[in-house]
C-alpha cells in the first residue's frame, strides 16, 4: 500500500461500483409487490380546487388506490414543516402558512402536487393521471418579489397580508445612518441574484415500505439527510415515531442542497405504502424536477457603500427582497438571512453593516438552499460592489480590495454582523491567484484578443465563507429548531477490521474514501479494512448529513473523536496485555508500544483481546471495542480565497467564453487533494452557469418558461474552461483536524468573478453593471447600443 | 404484447414489450440492468446513453421494439471477464472524472465512442464539443475531459504522450 494518510491523493473507493453500473441509487432498488405512484400536478400557478373527479382513474387498469389531500386530512397526517424560525425586526415570527402534502382548497404554484395515483406499473399509473378530472377556479398570481409586494398584490396564502413572511434585519442602524452622513461618497448598486434550479443529476426518488407483522415503514430516499428526514416526517408529518420508522439514503446522485429537504413525495409514498400495505415507488421525471425540487437565490438587492475620501469602506447597507417560493421548504427561512446577512462584511473590515430583508411568498416552486446557500448572494453583492466602487471612483480594484481587507494579523476577527472569524490570509490567497492567472500579463492578451475582434476583460473576487454548519447553540438562538453537531460510530471489530458509521452523507464527495483516510492516518491500519458506512437510519446512530461543506469540519471531526476514544481504551488493554502502566502506553503507527521499550501490541491484538477477553482487565473495562463521539462544532469556519476569470466576448454574437478560470482557495488542512480540486471544479462550473447560462423564468401569470433541458441552459463541456486551482493553508483553529470546508467555495467565490470580467471585457461600452446571466442577448444589446453609456439598472 | 429479442452485453434476450416501451426502461425494468441511467424526458443529459451495434445512442430516445435484433452494449458489459475494467473506465477513476456517478456510465459510453471515432487524435476542444451531448453536474467537465485525452493512446494502441 502506498500513503493513504492525510494529504494523500487516493484514487475513489466507490468509483468501482459506479464505473461498472453498480452503484445503487433510490430508482435502481425494486421492492417484491412494489406498486408504483404518479402524482398529479397543478398546472395552474394559483387557483382554487373546485373539484377533484377521481372515479374514472379509479376504475383504469392496474389502479389501485386514487388519493387527494382530503384522504391525507382524514388521516390527520401533518404538513411539511420548515426548521428555522426568524423573527421580524418588530420580534414577531415569521409567518408559517400550512404546507400541506397533497394540495388542500388551493394550489399555489405550478407543481404544487394535487393528487397521487398508485398502480401495478409506472404506465399504468401515468395513464390514470391523465384520467383524473380536476375543476379550478383560477386565481391571479405574483411570481416575483416586486410583484408579491406591490400594493394589492394577490395574496398566496389567505392570512399572510403583503406576501410577507418576515421582515428582518441584523447591524446597527444608526451607526451605519451615521457613516453614511458623514461619509465622502457614496456608492449605490441595484443588483438580482437569479433564480436557479439545482438540477443533480439524479432525479429524486422514494420507495416506501410497510412491514405488516412489525408495524414498521422504511422509506428510502434520494436525501442528504436520511435521519432528518426520519425525524421532520415521522414527528410532524406522519406521527411515525423513530424507532418504528427507518430512513435509507442510499447511493445519491448529487444534492447541491436540492436533496436536504423533506419533500411531499416522501410522505406519500411512506403513507400509501401503510394504506395499501404494499411497497410504494415514486420516481420523478425531469419535468416534475424542474417544478417540484427546491429552487435557489432569487434575490433582488439595493446595497450602498460609504467611503472616506481614501477609499476606505466606512459603512455597508443593504436592502435585499428575498423570494421564498409559495410555501416555506425545509431551510428556506434561514438562507437569506442567517447565511447571508452574517457574510456581509466578507473578507473586508468594513466597520459598521447594516442589512435588511424581507422575505416574500409568490407563486413559484419553494426556494431553498442551493450549493453555497446565501454565502452566494452575499459574495456576488460584495464583490459587484466593489468593482463598482473602482469603476466609479478610478481606483485600482486590486489595491481598492488591498486597502479594505482584514489584515491577516487582525485575526481572530470580530465582524459587525455576528460572526467571529478565527483565521484567514486574504491577502496571500490574492497575491498567489493574481500571480497564478499572469494578472500583469492581461494587457497584452486583451491586445492580442482585440487583433482577433474579441473583447477580452479579466474580473477578480476575493471571497469568504462561513460553512461547517453549525454550533448548536449558536444556532439555536437564531432560530434554529435543530442541533447541528454530527456523529461517528467505530467500531473495531474482533480481527481488526473496522467499520465506521458516519452521520455525514456522501452523494458524490468521496467520504468512502476520505474517512478511510482520516482512519488510516488515526490508527494505522490499511484503507482496504476499513469500511464507511452512511445513510441509513438502522445502522448510523444518529446524523445531521451533509450541506453545508459541514461534512469533514463537523462530521470527520466526530470521528476523530470516536478514535480518540478507540485509542484511549486500547491504551488500557495494552496496558495491561503488557503489564505496564496505561502512561507509558504510547499509539502510532497502529501500534501500542511501552514507551522506551520494543514492547508493542498491534491494534489488532488488541481488539482481539477485547473481544475475548480472557486476559482482560474485567474489574475496570467493558469488554468490546466500539466508541461514539457527538461532535458540536465551536464555531464555523472560514474558508476564502480569490477566483480570476478571463472572458472573451464575440462582438458580432455576443455570446461569452470564458478562456482562463484561476482559484486559489485556503481550505485549511486538506484530506484528498484530488478530491478537494475536483469540489472546486465543480463548483466553479456551477458558478460559471450561474453567471453566464442559467436562469429559472417565471411569465408574469406565474408559468415556468425554463421547465426543461430544452429551455433551462446547463453548462456543457464546451462552456467550461481548464481551471487552474490551488489550495493555501491556513489550518481552522476551532476543529481538531484543521480543515474548512471546501465543498461550496467553487460556486460562491466565482459567479462575481466572471461578471466582474464581462463588465471590464465592455469597459468601452461604459458598462458599470450588467445582472446574471450574462447571456448573449444582453451583451449584444450593449454592443448594438455602441457609444459608451450606462448599463440600465 | 410483442416481442423483442435483442443481444446485450453478449447474451441474447427474447423481451415482450409494449409498443411503447423505451429501450432504456427494457434495459433497466425488464433485464435488470440499472446501470444505465435516466436523468430528463428531452433527451438532453445523456445519462442513458449506451452502444447500439457498437454507436453510442440515448436509449431513452429509442423504442425498445427499435432495437430488434440489434447487439447493445451497456456500463455493465465493459469490462472484462476478469473484471479488468475497459481503459476508459480506468481513466475515469485514474483522473476522478467522477463524483456522485450517475451520469458517469453515459459519460463513459459516449466517451468510448468519441474516441473511437477520431483515431486520428482529439484536441481538448473536440472532446468537449463532443461530450456536448451529456450533462455532469458535479465535475465541471474538467477531470473528464482528461480522462478521455487520456484513454485515447490506451484505446489506439499507442504510447501515451509525454507529460
Amino acid at each position: 500500500m502506498g500513503f493513504e494518510g492525510i494529504g494523500a491523493a487516493v484514487r475513489r473507493t466507490e468509483d468501482a461500483r459506479f464505473l461498472s453500473g453498480r452503484g445503487s441509487y433510490t430508482d435502481d432498488i425494486n421492492r417484491p409487490g412494489q406498486a408504483y405512484a404518479v402524482i398529479r400536478r397543478s398546472d395552474r400557478p394559483h387557483a382554487r380546487i373546485r373539484s377533484i373527479d377521481t372515479a374514472a382513474a379509479q376504475q383504469a387498469p392496474g389502479v389501485l388506490a386514487v388519493y387527494t389531500g382530503a384522504d391525507m386530512q382524514a388521516d390527520n397526517i401533518g404538513g411539511l414543516p420548515c426548521g428555522w424560525l426568524i423573527h421580524s425586526k418588530d420580534g414577531s415570527p415569521m409567518k408559517e402558512p400550512p404546507h400541506p402534502v397533497l394540495a388542500v382548497d388551493k394550489v399555489r404554484h405550478v407543481g404544487d402536487p394535487v393528487a397521487v395515483v398508485i398502480a401495478e406499473t409506472r404506465q399504468a399509473a401515468r395513464d390514470a393521471t391523465e384520467l383524473l378530472t380536476i375543476e379550478y377556479d383560477d386565481l391571479p398570481a405574483v411570481a416575483t418579489v416586486h410583484d408579491a409586494a406591490a400594493q394589492g398584490a394577490a395574496l398566496v396564502h389567505d392570512d399572510v397580508a403583503g406576501n410577507l413572511c418576515y421582515d428582518w434585519q441584523l447591524g446597527d442602524k444608526g451607526a451605519v445612518d451615521a457613516a453614511f452622513a458623514g461619509a465622502a461618497k457614496v456608492v449605490r448598486l441595484d443588483l438580482t441574484n437569479n433564480r436557479l434550479i439545482p438540477n443533480a443529476m439524479e432525479p429524486r426518488a422514494a420507495i416506501g415500505e410497510f412491514d405488516v407483522n412489525s408495524g414498521d415503514y422504511t422509506l428510502t430516499t434520494t436525501s442528504q439527510n436520511p435521519h432528518v428526514i426520519r425525524l421532520l416526517m415521522g414527528a410532524f408529518v406522519l406521527h411515525i415515531p423513530e424507532h418504528r420508522l427507518r430512513v435509507v439514503a442510499p447511493d445519491v446522485g448529487g444534492g447541491f442542497g436540492s436533496k436536504i429537504y423533506h419533500y411531499a413525495e416522501e410522505a406519500i409514498v411512506t403513507w400509501s405504502a401503510g394504506k395499501l400495505k404494499r411497497p410504494v415507488k415514486w420516481t420523478s421525471d425531469r419535468t416534475e424536477a424542474f417544478m417540484s425540487d427546491a429552487h435557489g437565490r432569487d434575490h433582488e438587492t439595493t446595497a450602498e457603500m460609504a467611503l472616506d475620501a481614501e477609499g476606505n469602506f466606512l459603512a455597508l447597507r443593504v436592502s435585499t427582497v428575498a423570494n421564498m417560493g409559495a410555501y416555506l421548504s425545509t431551510f428556506a427561512s434561514s438562507i437569506p438571512t442567517y447565511l447571508y446577512g452574517t457574510l456581509l462584511a466578507g473578507v473586508y473590515k468594513t466597520p459598521a453593516i447594516y442589512v435588511e430583508v424581507k422575505a416574500v411568498f409568490t407563486n413559484t416552486v419553494p426556494v431553498d438552499a442551493y450549493r453555497g446557500a446565501g454565502r452566494p448572494e452575499a459574495t456576488f453583492l460584495l464583490e459587484r460592489l466593489v468593482d463598482v466602487i473602482s469603476h466609479d471612483t478610478g481606483q485600482d480594484r486590486v489595491a481598492l480590495r488591498r486597502r479594505n481587507q482584514i489584515p491577516a494579523d487582525a485575526y481572530p476577527y470580530q465582524t459587525p454582523v455576528a460572526l467571529q472569524y478565527d483565521t484567514g490570509n486574504h491577502q496571500a490567497t490574492m497575491d498567489a491567484a493574481l500571480k497564478a492567472a499572469e494578472w500583469d500579463g492581461f494587457e497584452a492578451r486583451r491586445q492580442e484578443a482585440a487583433k482577433r475582434g474579441k473583447l477580452r476583460g479579466i474580473g477578480l473576487s476575493s471571497y469568504l465563507e462561513a460553512c461547517g454548519l453549525a454550533p448548536s447553540r449558536v444556532a439555536g438562538q437564531l432560530g434554529a429548531r435543530a442541533g447541528l453537531y454530527e456523529v461517528a460510530n467505530v467500531r473495531v471489530h474482533p480481527t481488526g477490521g473496522i467499520t465506521v458509521f458516519t452521520g455525514s452523507h456522501s452523494h458524490g464527495q468521496g467520504h468512502e474514501t476520505t474517512f478511510a483516510q482520516l482512519v488510516a492516518d488515526k490508527l494505522g491500519v490499511p484503507m482496504a479494512q476499513v469500511e464507511i458506512v452512511h445513510g441509513d437510519t438502522a445502522k448510523v446512530p444518529f446524523g445531521m448529513g451533509t450541506y453545508g461543506s459541514r461534512s469533514l469540519s463537523v462530521g470527520g471531526s466526530a470521528l476523530v473523536k470516536a478514535m480518540d476514544k478507540i485509542v484511549a481504551k486500547g491504551r488500557k488493554i495494552a496496558a495491561h496485555l503488557m503489564e505496564a502502566s496505561v502512561d507509558d502506553v504510547e499509539f502510532k503507527d497502529g501500534k501500542f508500544t511501552v514507551a522506551g521499550t520494543d514492547r508493542s501490541k498491534a491494534l489488532a491484538e488488541v481488539a482481539l483481546a477485547a473481544y475475548v477477553p480472557h486476559n482482560y482487565p474485567l474489574e475496570e473495562l467493558e469488554p468490546g471495542l466500539e466508541e461514539t463521539a457527538f461532535y458540536d462544532p465551536l464555531n464555523f469556519t472560514f474558508p476564502g480565497g480569490c477566483h480570476i476569470c478571463e472572458v472573451e466576448i464575440d462582438r458580432e454574437l455576443g455570446t461569452v467564453q470564458v478562456v482562463r478560470f484561476t482559484a486559489v482557495d485556503d481550505f485549511g488542512r486538506v484530506i484528498n487533494p484530488m478530491i478537494v480540486e475536483g469540489q472546486v471544479q465543480g463548483g466553479i462550473a456551477q458558478g460559471i452557469g450561474q453567471a453566464l447560462l442559467e436562469h429559472a423564468i417565471y411569465d408574469e401569470s406565474g408559468q415556468l418558461l425554463s421547465g426543461s433541458y430544452m429551455d433551462y441552459t446547463m453548462p456543457r463541456a464546451a462552456d467550461i474552461p481548464t481551471i487552474k486551482a490551488d489550495v493555501t493553508n491556513t489550518p481552522c483553529k476551532t476543529n481538531p483536524l484543521g480543515v474548512k470546508g471546501c465543498g461550496e467555495a467553487g460556486a460562491i467565490g466565482s459567479p462575481p468573478a466572471v461578471i466582474n470580467a464581462v463588465v471590464d471585457a465592455l469597459r468601452e461600452f461604459g458598462v458599470r453593471h450588467i445582472d446574471m446571466p450574462a447571456s448573449a442577448q444582453k451583451i449584444w444589446a450593449i454592443i448594438q447600443a455602441g457609444a459608451p453609456r450606462m448599463a440600465a439598472e | 404484447m410483442p416481442q423483442v429479442t435483442l443481444t446485450v452485453n453478449g447474451r441474447s434476450h427474447t423481451v415482450e414489450v409494449e409498443g411503447r416501451t423505451l429501450l432504456v426502461e427494457l434495459l433497466r425494468e425488464k433485464l435488470g440492468l440499472t446501470g444505465t441511467h435516466v436523468g430528463c424526458d428531452t433527451s438532453q443529459c445523456g445519462a442513458c446513453v449506451v452502444h447500439l451495434d457498437g454507436h453510442s445512442v440515448k436509449s431513452c430516445t429509442m423504442l425498445a421494439l427499435q432495437a430488434a435484433g440489434s447487439s447493445v452494449t451497456t456500463i455493465e458489459g465493459l469490462a472484462a471477464a476478469d473484471g479488468t475494467l475497459h481503459p476508459m473506465q480506468e481513466m475515469f477513476r485514474e483522473n476522478h472524472a467522477l463524483q456522485c456517478g450517475f451520469c458517469t456510465p453515459g459519460m463513459v459510453m459516449s466517451a468510448i465512442d468519441l474516441v473511437q471515432t477520431h483515431p486520428e487524435g482529439l484536441s481538448e476542444t473536440e472532446i468537449r464539443e463532443g461530450l456536448e451531448g451529456n450533462i455532469c453536474r458535479c465535475t465541471g467537465y474538467h477531470n473528464i475531459v482528461k480522462a478521455v485525452a487520456a484513454a485515447w493512446p490506451l484505446m489506439h494502441g499507442k504510447q501515451m504522450a509525454a507529460e
